[in-house]
């Protein structure tokens, strides 16, 4: 196969008379086997899963029917509400709005720059100068809502728990929506497009 | 004239050190490899930052695609025997003691219970046919609804294994009423703490969690 003969026949000679053994050579033709060989390799390094799916680990808000959990802890001026619209729109707008002063909402995307993150990243900014400058308490901390409308896909909640981590939001919850906020947002849902 | 003579060297391949090689990676392979578990459906996760791996033991599975269709899974081949006994009795399922093997060593099931035999019935390349078309395993908002046969698959796995750590695979395109849906199901059964496997991102530039993420090198 792979190799060529060259060896030249009969080298010394013993001498006449003496009988020489039929040496059979030892030298094994490896090609199959290596083909062989390596057909496994590519089979298994083709079926192998070599690294763990990773995971997002998520703590849900502790929910009892029965008991009232008191949420008022929650500083006005440190909250932000989040809303995730269709084709991967957000919309956000800061405090706790009351019926006398529905929020102004505003319109973001998810975006590297400019997008929601920036949004995040001042609002924390903020809390912290307040805190500085003894406006705020030492226990007061950012907290974002995150509020999912019908029309949003996981990926959107997905991504919004993972700024959530990359800016390291102390505090966040996923939280129902209100049919007073599908209100606020039917207007500029219903002209969103994609970005 | 005397004839030039050329050398001729010897195309002979030494290839014993190419087939070390190769043996030596085979069997790497061999004892590294962990088979991709069969999935019912092909799903696309989204990314995230975060990388906590998935543990090889006591992980429940809840694959959901982008329809919104659930297929539910544990690991563990006993616990899951245990697992369908223990539904056959209560639903009165009336399944035949192969099709509860099949089931123990099945994979992802997506199925109602009332189809939960006629499924089992069939052959591993019918099965895959079916996942095509399934509906998926019935799911509503509240736990305490009987029709909610997710709920009663996921109280079932954790009676049989308390250990079980949960697993949500969704597809990105999942509209978020059906995880709404599961996530409320879940603060009915008293599950708070859960995990929602992603593909691996890069951390972003010059954020807050890259600086503590540069800070702990």
């Amino acid at each position: 196969m792979a190799e060529m003969d060259v060896s030249d026949k009969g080298g010394h000679k013993k001498g006449p008379g003496v009988k020489k053994a039929k040496k059979g050579s030892t030298r094994v033709d490896m090609t199959p086997m290596v083909d062989l060989g390596f057909l496994l390799i590519t089979f298994f390094m083709f079926t192998t899963t070599m690294s763990k799916p990773k995971s997002m680990e998520i703590n849900m808000p502790f929910k009892d029917p029965n008991q009232q959990v008191k949420n008022q802890q929650l500083k006005e001026s440190c909250a932000l509400t989040v809303l995730l619209g269709s084709h991967h729109r957000v919309y956000y707008y800061t405090g706790i709005p009351t019926e006398t002063a529905p929020p102004t909402i505003k319109t973001t995307y998810f975006k590297p720059n400019g997008g929601i993150r920036d949004i995040i990243i001042a609002k924390m900014k903020e809390v912290a100068q307040r805190k500085a400058s003894g406006e705020l308490g030492a226990k007061d901390n950012v907290a974002i809502l995150i509020k999912a409308t019908p029309n949003s896909t996981y990926k959107d909640m997905v991504d919004m728990l993972d700024e959530m981590n990359i800016n390291e939001v102390p505090v966040f919850a996923i939280v129902d929506i209100s049919p007073v906020e599908l209100e606020f947002l039917a207007v500029p849902e219903a002209d969103a497009k994609q970005p | 004239m005397p004839k030039v003579k050329i050398p001729r060297k010897s195309t002979v391949v030494d290839m014993t050190a190419m087939c070390d090689v190769a043996f030596l990676l085979l069997t790497f392979f061999m004892l590294a490899t962990k088979f991709k578990p069969d999935e019912p459906v092909v799903v696309k996760t989204p990314s995230s930052i975060s990388d906590i791996p998935q543990p090889d033991a006591n992980v429940m599975l809840i694959t959901v695609d982008e329809n919104g269709r659930l297929f539910f899974s544990i690991d563990n081949q006993s616990k899951r025997e245990e697992m369908i006994n223990s539904i056959n009795a209560s639903r009165g399922l009336d399944l035949t003691p192969e099709e509860i093997t099949k089931f123990k060593y099945g994979s992802s099931v997506g199925v109602p219970f009332n189809e939960l035999k006629s499924y089992l019935a069939a052959t591993p390349g019918q099965q895959k046919q079916m996942d095509k078309t399934v509906a998926g395993i019935p799911l509503d908002s509240s736990s305490a609804n009987t029709a909610n046969e997710f709920a009663v698959w996921v109280n079932e796995a954790r009676y049989v294994n308390p250990n079980l750590r949960i697993f949500i695979k969704a597809d990105s395109k999942t509209a978020y009423p059906v995880i709404k849906n599961i996530l409320s199901t879940f603060a009915g059964l008293s599950i708070y703490r859960f995990n929602l496997l992603t593909d691996l991102e890069a951390i972003p530039q010059g954020t807050a969690a890259f600086e503590s993420s540069t800070a702990k090198k």
